[in-house]
């Protein structure tokens, strides 16, 4: 999805009697570095000054008090459960629709756009609905001393469903385009069904599940809105890195708030660096 | 016999009936041509018989085997696609030797073999190339090497020249046939080109609406079509229709045609090739007048169209040299006779 739409290819240099006047192409090109400065590297410049407005120790301070650590921690359990098992299920859902044909496929790929399609508070909502003490399975769930809602387990279901469409939003298109030629090689060359989709199937989506991956890392660490609902934010336990600074600046305390931010801010940059690093051998392949 | 297809069908969910009733045997080592436009089932064929399509109906027997159970895997064939369908994250050597490790080959037997087919195959230096840095016809080649690496009984290519150009495609052509005479491994090649398949094949299957319109030699096909089909399908053609006058006599326009087994009054269609029309400045028996009114340059030949009075000039077709000669220039009047036709009921 996004790999397609962002990829600039090389501008061909293009002979002077075609372009556009000097004026129209200087003004374009300002409006879109200063739309960059005002809503992207202003506030991000503002996150790190105002995290270390007070110095190295206050900073330091606040992303190691235990409340933080702990909203730290639950957020990358978060990812590091709900990124894999996206993984499984974009594979699998890729996989079907680009090489099956079955009855309600496009229903399939209707619903796979659902999470982007709808608010994350409605997200949120709906486990509420579902597990919550008035919900579907909530006197189930209470009487078999469960506990979803208001505890970790909302919050990596709530992040599994708001992030589910990204690894196979951007396996589809790539599985389409490479056919169904090279697995059919390998099958007449002898290949079972697991041969078949370890040699040749998988190396040959990798750099597209590793951007989908990316993607879905990136979403399931900032998420907000639908853990915001499910969480319950009990400090120390169902805070993730998101709800933690909101509570913070709701507090006042700006310094801390933009500490934990700024380290927010840091593992987007990361993830945006290792995003341009795949992109790139994405599309030199 | 290599290859034995029994009675063949196949129908496709949404109606399409690609292949009809096909039955037909290959010797071992032969090279046989399955021809036919787009649509008339010869890929649906050739995959049915590699186990990438399952048939509705019929029986598939590979050197004495029942093989029509037998999954794509078990079959032991050789398949060139199209579009070469190499795997792309692999070098040359690990796409030749793929077949290999998956039948459990040693490691010393791999390596011994493949060295042989990229011998075989003239590919010495780009073992260690990626696809994308060969030329189109480099990766048939290795596409060719690689599924005979595991050394299949039979080799099936579908249209394993189609995205080359015209130059790399004769190359390719060539080299199959003397590859084919070295390794003498069954090769069945399916071609909408005929004249791919009459420059490689020793037999030619002519495919037409899923069925089998003809089997023979270039020579027979060409020369003696058994169909209208493949009369108008191979080589190029003139066709009149025509009607029986008396016993044995059609007419058109001013030709007449000897033809048998016909009741008088009854239509018939009549073919006859360019190259079966011979043209002359002077009047000879059983040739009628005409004008020739375009005259196309097209290499070694030059084809005349020239009108004899009917609806549709006639197409000739003279060596070069032999209608600079004669002066046939466009405007020029000349005399027409036909020195071989066939004949079809309408």
């Amino acid at each position: 999805m996004m790999a397609a739409a962002l990829r600039v290819a090389e501008t061909p240099e293009r002979p002077k009697s075609l372009t556009e006047p000097r004026w129209v192409r200087w003004s374009l090109t300002a409006v879109a570095l200063v739309f960059l400065m005002v809503f992207l590297l202003v506030p991000l410049a503002v996150v790190f000054s105002e995290a270390l407005s007070k110095g190295w120790r206050v900073y330091l301070a606040s992303i190691t008090e235990p409340e933080a650590l702990s909203a730290i921690r639950l957020t990358l359990l978060t990812a590091a459960i709900s990124v894999p098992l996206n993984l499984i299920f974009g594979l699998a859902a890729a996989w079907s629709i680009t090489k099956f044909q079955f009855p309600g496929k496009n229903i399939l790929i209707t619903l796979i756009d659902l999470p982007f399609a709808v608010s994350p508070v409605i997200s949120g909502l709906i486990f509420v609905l579902l597990f919550g003490a008035r919900g579907w399975f909530g006197p189930w769930l209470d009487a078999h001393d469960i506990h979803i809602l208001f505890a970790v387990p909302g919050i990596v279901l709530a992040t599994i469903f708001v992030t589910f469409p990204f690894v196979a939003r951007e396996l589809i298109p790539v599985m389409q385009s490479t056919g169904t030629d090279q697995e059919e090689a390998a099958l007449v060359l002898g290949a079972g069904g697991w041969q078949m989709f370890f040699r040749v199937t998988l190396p040959s989506v990798k750099w597209g599940l590793l951007y989908g991956v990316i993607l879905c890392n990136a979403r399931a660490m900032g998420e907000f809105g639908a853990v915001s609902v499910v969480s319950g934010h009990i400090r120390g336990l169902t805070n993730t890195m998101p709800l933690h600074v909101e509570i913070l600046y709701n507090e006042y305390n700006f310094t801390a708030a933009f500490a934990v931010a700024s380290l927010l801010a840091f593992l987007a940059l990361v993830t945006l660096a290792a995003k341009a690093y795949v992109e790139h051998r994405f599309h030199e392949h | 016999m290599s290859i034995e297809i029994r009675h063949l069908s196949k129908t496709f969910p949404n109606g399409f009936r690609a292949v009809e009733d096909v039955s037909f045997q290959m010797e071992t080592g032969s090279l046989v041509a399955v021809l036919g436009p787009s649509g008339s089932g010869k890929s649906t064929l050739l995959r049915m018989i590699a186990g990438l399509e399952i048939p509705d109906r019929g029986d598939i027997i590979l050197t004495g085997r029942e093989a029509t159970v037998l999954s794509a895997r078990e079959r032991n064939v050789g398949f060139v696609f199209q579009h070469y369908a190499l795997f792309k994250h692999m070098t040359v050597r690990e796409n030749i030797a793929f077949g290999l490790e998956m039948r459990k080959a040693g490691k010393e037997e791999i390596r011994a073999r493949v060295d042989e087919l990229i011998e075989l195959v003239q590919l010495q230096g780009l073992e260690k190339r990626y696809p994308g840095q060969l030329s189109g016809g480099q990766r048939q080649r290795v596409a060719v090497a690689r599924s005979l690496a595991p050394r299949p009984q039979v080799l099936l290519l579908d249209e394993p020249f189609g995205a080359l150009d015209a130059k790399v495609r004769e190359e390719l052509q060539e080299w199959i046939t003397e590859l084919h005479d070295k390794s003498q491994v069954t090769t069945l090649f399916v071609t909408h080109d005929q004249h791919e398949a009459m420059s490689i094949a020793s037999d030619i299957l002519v495919m037409n609406k899923g069925k089998i319109e003809q089997e023979g030699t270039p020579l027979q096909i060409f020369d003696y079509p058994a169909t209208e089909f493949v009369a108008q399908f191979v080589g190029e053609t003139n066709y009149v229709d025509s009607h029986v006058v008396e016993p044995e006599l059609a007419v058109w326009g001013p030709f007449k045609y000897s033809v048998n087994g016909y009741n008088v009054g009854q239509k018939v269609r009549i073919y006859f090739r360019p190259n079966d029309v011979y043209v002359t400045s002077r009047e000879e028996s059983l040739q009628v007048k005409g004008k020739i009114i375009k005259t196309r340059f097209q290499g070694p030949i030059i084809e005349l169209l020239i009108d004899v009075g009917a609806e549709k000039p006639v197409v000739a077709h003279l060596p070069k040299g032999l209608s600079i000669a004669s002066g046939f220039v466009e405007g020029r009047q000349v005399f027409v006779g036909i020195t071989g036709f066939h004949s079809f009921p309408l």
